[in-house]
């Protein structure tokens, strides 16, 4: 135990689909069968489910582990176990340090109050002490780039600035466990560095970090090892290489995972004009079609789709509102097909096609797919890389090297006005 | 019980932001500020005088400066009461975001929404102290029952609190409840009126825990004699089983929070 940082053993957490009892009237008939019988040995009710089925593992001190898996596989649910804020069904969870969680950043803040008094407030939400904070406060706020707003309410701050102000609060924590789940996709590009460069140096530091992200080259390129979580199971566990790849390869079907917020993917697929599927010869046209279907009335969606190249980099990825299509309202059970159309200027290897709903006033994110698909881009020429530039070799010519002096070498102008 | 304690020693800073806030917030962008605090003991007294001028015409007995007086001190705590009870039963699900996204002891709801109502209660005292002397009231030695009465109720409304917020986190209609109760409690509290009044029924009104607290303050701090310390006592006992027990119920409830909300 003494080189583990956080160790969970056999934990079960039981969950309800659909409304749960929530008046009194619901509460005696409910109250009697909970009498009547062990709640933490009973088998499942027909509307119930393992959100989490016999989770082993254990983390050394300072290594850095990250988990992945497709919305609902169980990741939020398991941080939440790992934070302590929620308590499993069976099993143990042990931690040995202490542990700071970052599941949302900026919880706890308050919309009337200023940065300054949000920035005391939230840090001391998060753990640390008046006196830590008071000390780090000009770090803090450094960090985060704010320093003429930081007495403003933040009621008044842009979604950016609200964010990094979250974010910077919880970067200065100084835990021995820091469990992260998605923060990091705050901000602008800058600013996203910035968080991952500072993660890097509170891993450096001696910390155990727990990393959760649909960033999958952010996970590989931080974690040594990495979980894959599936229906609540972890269905593979080592080096982050080789579970990104087993990840990439399961083919989920999307329709069945459990609903997960108000909107859910059905499905995203991307076909060409001539009928191909799963392989796409360079330049060729292609249709991407994102089916959805909304489970509660939500507005002001975008269609989000993304592609990522086998590094996991994202090659690519743009929205309906970026491309100027309005934002979208949905009616509760209203379906919706949302098609791209796209030319594959790509080179040529395996892509990964992922998508997501977003709301940019709120900047949250519904529902991300990835992979949703995979396709195979071929070309007619050896490059490598994810652009396609279609080249071609326009000319060769060798220079006569004339005899030089040791030390000069041909000018580069020199060499093309002989070529 | 004890683990409970040394937890909410260890998050006291935290116990003292989250009140701080409320604070902060409830004076924030308003135009009346710290007048607040005073204006709901002034309505209840006000409320208290047109009772006793009713009472008087009836029974022919004038209304004396001292029975005003009484009315005052005791509109005070009974705000704090209602105010902290008000808040406290809702202090988890208006907090939700923290509830289900960050880990600290969650009695640091309701026990700010008390320190909260309890700042109120501190602010108008001084007004109050002030006031006193004008309706005829001099200081005794027995105004010294008055912090431990107070104490009483603040160990009383903070059971009443904890027990509340947790069950309304999982039964949103405790909160409806608690208004409905708190609307007609005026009329079977000793607030406006004495106990006296009820005649051999009084026994029926002290049964209340806050009754006698109220009309301990009323003798420490207005008759000038000690209060009916028996009664003291059963408040005295009833609230300090409650706090525990709330607390103790809110704990065996704590893990589910998160999940329920």
């Amino acid at each position: 135990m003494s080189d583990l940082a956080l160790q969970m053993e056999h934990v079960y957490k039981r969950f309800r689909r659909g409304e749960q009892h929530d008046s009194l009237r619901d509460l005696i008939p409910s109250l009697i069968k909970r009498a009547v019988r062990k709640d933490r040995e009973r088998a499942l009710e027909p509307q119930e489910f393992w959100v989490l089925n016999d989770i082993n593992f254990g983390v050394k001190k300072g290594e850095t582990l990250g988990i992945i898996g497709h919305n609902g596989a169980g990741k939020s649910t398991m941080l939440k176990h790992l934070s302590g804020i929620m308590v499993p069904t069976r099993g143990s969870i042990s931690v040995n340090g202490r542990l700071s969680a970052l599941i949302e950043v900026g919880a706890g803040f308050h919309p009337d109050l200023t940065g300054r008094e949000n920035v005391f407030l939230n840090g001391v939400i998060l753990g640390m002490t008046r006196a830590e904070v008071k000390r780090k406060f000009d770090e803090i706020v450094d960090f985060a780039g704010i320093e003429e707003f930081i007495d403003t309410p933040v009621k008044r701050y842009s979604s950016g600035m609200f964010a990094r102000l979250g974010f910077s609060v919880a970067a200065h924590l100084e835990p021995d466990i820091l469990v992260i789940d998605e923060v990091l996709s705050v901000g602008d590009f800058a600013f996203q560095r910035k968080g991952i460069e500072k993660m890097r140096a509170i891993a450096k530091s001696g910390a155990t970090v727990i990393f959760v992200s649909h960033n999958l080259h952010a996970v590989a390129d931080f974690c040594e090892r990495a979980i894959l979580l599936e229906r609540g199971r972890i269905i593979q566990d080592g080096p982050t290489d080789q579970v990104i790849r087993r990840y990439l390869d399961t083919a989920s079907s999307l329709a069945e995972r459990p609903a997960h917020g108000p909107v859910r993917i059905l499905g995203a697929d991307i076909s060409g004009f001539r009928g191909e599927k799963g392989s796409f010869q360079a330049g060729s046209k292609a249709r991407i079609k994102v089916k959805l279907e909304a489970l509660s009335a939500t507005e002001k969606l975008a269609v989000v789709i993304q592609l990522f190249n086998d590094d996991f980099y994202d090659v690519f990825h743009t929205s309906s509102q970026r491309l100027g299509h309005a934002p979208i309202n949905l009616a509760p059970q209203e379906k919706a097909e949302c098609d791209f159309d796209v030319d594959l200027h790509l080179g040529p290897g395996t892509y990964y096609l992922g998508a997501y709903l977003y709301r940019y006033d709120t900047q949250r994110e519904y529902d991300h797919v990835f992979p949703a698909t995979s396709f195979v881009m071929t070309t007619d020429r050896d490059t490598r890389g994810s652009a396609n530039l279609y080249p071609e070799v326009a000319r060769f010519g060798i220079s006569r090297a004339a005899s030089l002096p040791p030390g000069l070498s041909n000018s580069p102008r020199a060499e093309r006005k002989q070529a | 019980m004890r683990q409970a304690l040394r937890e909410l020693m260890k998050s006291r800073e935290l116990l003292y932001m989250i009140s701080w806030r409320e604070i902060r917030i409830r004076y924030k962008q308003s135009v009346m500020g710290l007048l607040w605090a005073v204006l709901m003991p002034i309505i209840i007294t006000g409320a208290g005088v047109v009772v006793r001028i009713a009472a008087s015409r009836i029974s022919g007995k004038p209304i004396t400066g001292m029975d005003i007086g009484g009315i005052g001190v005791k509109a005070l705590p009974w705000a704090f009461f209602v105010s902290a009870l008000r808040f406290g039963t809702t202090s988890l699900t208006a907090n939700s975001s923290l509830v289900t996204k960050i880990k600290f002891p969650r009695l640091i709801f309701p026990l700010s929404s008390v320190l909260t109502s309890l700042f109120d209660m501190v602010i108008a005292v001084p007004v109050l102290v002030l006031l006193l002397p004008f309706a005829g009231i001099q200081v005794s030695p027995a105004i010294f029952w008055a912090p431990i009465l107070v104490l009483l109720l603040v160990i009383f409304t903070a059971g009443l609190c904890i027990l509340f917020s947790a069950a309304n986190l999982f039964f949103r209609d405790i909160k409806y409840l608690v208004e409905v109760i708190l609307t007609f409690a005026i009329f079977f509290t000793p607030v406006l009126y004495d106990a006296s009044v009820a005649g051999k029924w009084r026994s029926v009104l002290m049964l209340n825990p806050v009754a006698p607290l109220l009309e301990g303050l009323n003798s420490g701090v207005v008759q000038g004699h000690q209060p009916d310390l028996a009664w003291v006592a059963y408040s005295a006992v009833v609230s300090v089983v409650l706090f525990w027990g709330g607390i103790v119920f809110f704990r065996r409830l704590e893990p589910r929070f998160a999940e329920s909300i």
